[in-house]
């Protein structure tokens, strides 16, 4: 069972006027936090919904070739945490739509797991994303979260069997991040029957909206998501846009993923 | 304390994607574990295919110029591969096969992994692919070689620094995406449960006979184990034949590099300067800085050039089990010349960071000590870095002679 969450209000409530939700990802200090601020503004003047902001670890495992050295780039250029947070609490005053933090837990623990956990709500973020710690160990952290007024995002794989898609599901907040297809982000994920059918499984297991990303890419795989999803996840293919092209395209780009 | 913990340290800090892959692998080593006949097959293929149990040698020489305090040498090197890596791919082999997968994927540093790797796939005829940093490629060329030759597909990494770290993501990549029909072969006792519990069984065949060679050769068991600690399975091996025996005491060196004091060594736990952390699937002790990042290490070895340890490493020394010191790479190269000349035995540099330990303490045991020193693999492998390091001039010659014929030959080519 989800729990009333602001973000599952607000996605609701978005859902009335909208058929699917976008929501893209950045990378903190990718090529600059001026570049960040850049492009979260020609991404929310283009209509994403909602956005993750990556705080760059050393050792992203679930990520991409793509991100993975956008994270790298971030921190040879020399991001620090307290900069990212201090970045990530301009940007949730200045642009009204729902951020969220996603990093990898060594970030957190280094940082102090409660005090970023209860620094992060202060700043208005309303989730966390973490990728490489599974439910089992998250328990403490899910319920510290909780308290706190902020969303511990799920992630649900194709490789998920159906009992655990049941047991993530039952903890889910806010809404699941449903990983489209076997491997890192970044990828091209053929857009068939089985990523359908996979949707199909994770809607069963659980009531909260669900997202889904890994390899979409165009107004084609956003249509395809259309009514199976609530919420469509773009990344690398934005971050590849922005590195080639620059902000307006990448805002240009979101104008016409809805199609 | 959870499934997977020591202490502490280890865990299974991974993907959701790989739940289930780790789930199952957990399973099936669980199951071969309790299966006698798995390990019987793992020492029988051993005994015959990688020339076990390796000699515990008596050191005379080295011995005599400490006062007839008797220095024992454990000779991993006599491995197939030369090294103790043999261990751990073998029984990993074993349960592949036992598992039904059909290929495996490893990353290596300087070579040794993938070299023991391939000679494990090309034994049990399993497909194989090494990921290995393209810098690496270019610095390790023989062992690429052998890889090559011995069926398996090297990938070099263009990714990122082109080294180690991004071999491990790309290898990730691999098997995110290959689960069904293949096993991820880790090199040593890190990584997300079961991989340090796992190798650390596979090595252990080291300390077992370790124990049964000295009690048979001294009648008593030593005073002192010495083993080079990076990812810490060669250590965890040899150590586990003497960790039920208190008054054995175990010492584990690693990579003091240029030195403790700047962030050029790899010595996480001797120099005192790691913090608890979440990296790589699981939780120890890592040399990082205070946002969580990880630091550049270095050592004079590949194999020691680690920015984590084994969790169960990591408890032993909150325990107070296992004593960790450094060597730096001046001493290491001083270790392995007088290793070469007062025994004939060439050690890897990994390995002559225990030699450098045990060496720099002789002159302080009781003059009845025994020591065992855990020679992990040979150094035929670290020709052109010591040849380097010892600045040999004859050995460039020939190098740049070479060099010239391969040149001559491109240009008639051409």
């Amino acid at each position: 069972m989800s729990r009333p969450s602001a973000l599952a209000g607000t996605i609701k409530a978005k859902l009335d006027k909208q058929d699917i939700l976008l929501m893209s990802h950045i990378v903190l200090g990718y090529p600059s936090l001026e570049a960040n601020r850049e492009v979260i503004k020609a991404m929310v003047e283009n209509g994403v919904d909602l956005m993750e902001l990556q705080i760059p670890f050393s050792e992203p495992i679930a990520d991409g070739p793509t991100i993975a050295r956008a994270n790298q780039a971030s921190l040879d250029g020399g991001f620090k945490v307290k900069e990212g947070l201090q970045f990530i609490r301009e940007v949730v005053a200045e642009f009204k739509i729902p951020f969220l933090i996603m990093t990898y837990t060594n970030i957190l623990m280094a940082y102090g797991m409660e005090k970023f956990i209860t620094e992060a709500a202060d700043l208005g973020v309303k989730g966390l994303i973490i990728p490489d710690i599974p439910l089992e160990e998250a328990t403490d952290l899910i319920a510290q979260s909780r308290q706190a007024g902020m969303d511990w995002v799920q992630l649900m794989t194709p490789t998920s069997q159906d009992e655990r898609l049941v047991k993530i599901g039952a903890e889910a907040d806010g809404f699941v991040y449903c990983v489209a297809r076997r491997g890192v982000t970044g990828g091209k994920t053929a857009f068939d029957d089985s990523v359908g059918t996979f949707i199909k499984r994770c809607r069963v297991a659980t009531h909260a909206p669900l997202a889904v990303g890994f390899g979409v890419r165009s107004p084609e795989d956003v249509a395809y998501l259309k009514g199976k999803a609530e919420i469509a996840v773009v990344g690398s293919a934005a971050l590849d846009l922005h590195v080639k092209e620059g902000a307006e395209a990448v805002g240009q780009f979101f104008k016409g993923l809805r199609g | 304390m959870s499934k997977g913990y020591f202490g502490a340290f280890g865990g299974a800090f991974i993907p959701e994607i790989l739940h289930q892959t780790f789930s199952q692998l957990t399973a099936d080593y669980e199951a071969a574990r309790a299966d006698a006949s798995f390990w019987q097959e793992y020492l029988e293929l051993m005994r015959n295919y990688s020339g076990r149990p390796t000699p515990l040698t008596y050191a005379e020489n080295l011995s005599k110029a400490h006062g007839n305090r008797k220095v024992y040498i454990k000779r991993e090197d006599l491995n197939q591969t030369g090294a103790h890596k043999a261990n751990n791919v073998m029984g990993q082999g074993l349960l592949v096969r036992r598992m039904g997968k059909t290929r495996v994927i490893a990353e290596t540093g300087a070579g040794q992994h993938g070299v023991a790797t391939a000679t494990m796939a090309a034994r049990l005829g399993l497909e194989c692919t090494i990921y290995m940093g393209a810098k690496d490629v270019a610095r390790q060329r023989p062992n690429v070689f052998w890889m090559e030759q011995m069926g398996a597909t090297v990938i070099p990494v263009t990714s990122g620094s082109q080294t180690l770290k991004d071999a491990v993501n790309e290898a990730m990549r691999d098997w995110v995406g290959s689960m069904d029909e293949t096993h991820y072969v880790l090199g040593t006792a890190c990584g997300a449960h079961p991989f340090p519990e796992m190798v650390s069984w596979f090595q252990s065949v080291i300390g077992h006979e370790a124990k049964a060679q000295i009690l048979e050769q001294e009648g008593r068991l030593p005073d002192h184990v010495y083993a080079c600690v990076g990812g810490g399975s060669n250590a965890m091996g040899i150590f586990q034949g003497f960790l039920d025996h208190k008054e054995v005491e175990l010492i584990g060196v690693e990579a003091g590099g240029l030195g403790l004091d700047g962030h050029n060594h790899a010595a996480r736990i001797a120099s005192g300067k790691s913090t608890v952390g979440i990296a790589q699937g699981y939780k120890t002790y890592f040399l990082q800085d205070g946002d969580g990042q990880m630091r550049h290490t270095h050592s004079v070895a590949a194999g020691l050039d680690y920015v984590g340890v084994s969790p169960i490493l990591a408890d032993l020394h909150d325990s107070g089990r296992v004593r960790f010191e450094a060597a730096t790479d001046v001493e290491v190269i001083e270790a392995l010349k007088r290793m070469v000349k007062s025994e004939g035995i060439i050690p890897a540099l990994e390995s002559s960071h225990a030699v450098a330990g045990a060496l720099k303490e002789l002159p302080n045991l009781k003059e009845d000590a025994v020591v065992i020193i855990n020679l992990s693999g040979r150094g035929d492998k670290d020709i052109f870095t010591i040849a380097d390091a010892l600045g040999d001039a004859k050995w460039k010659a020939y190098i740049q002679e070479r060099a010239a014929i391969y040149a001559a030959e491109k240009g008639e080519e051409a």
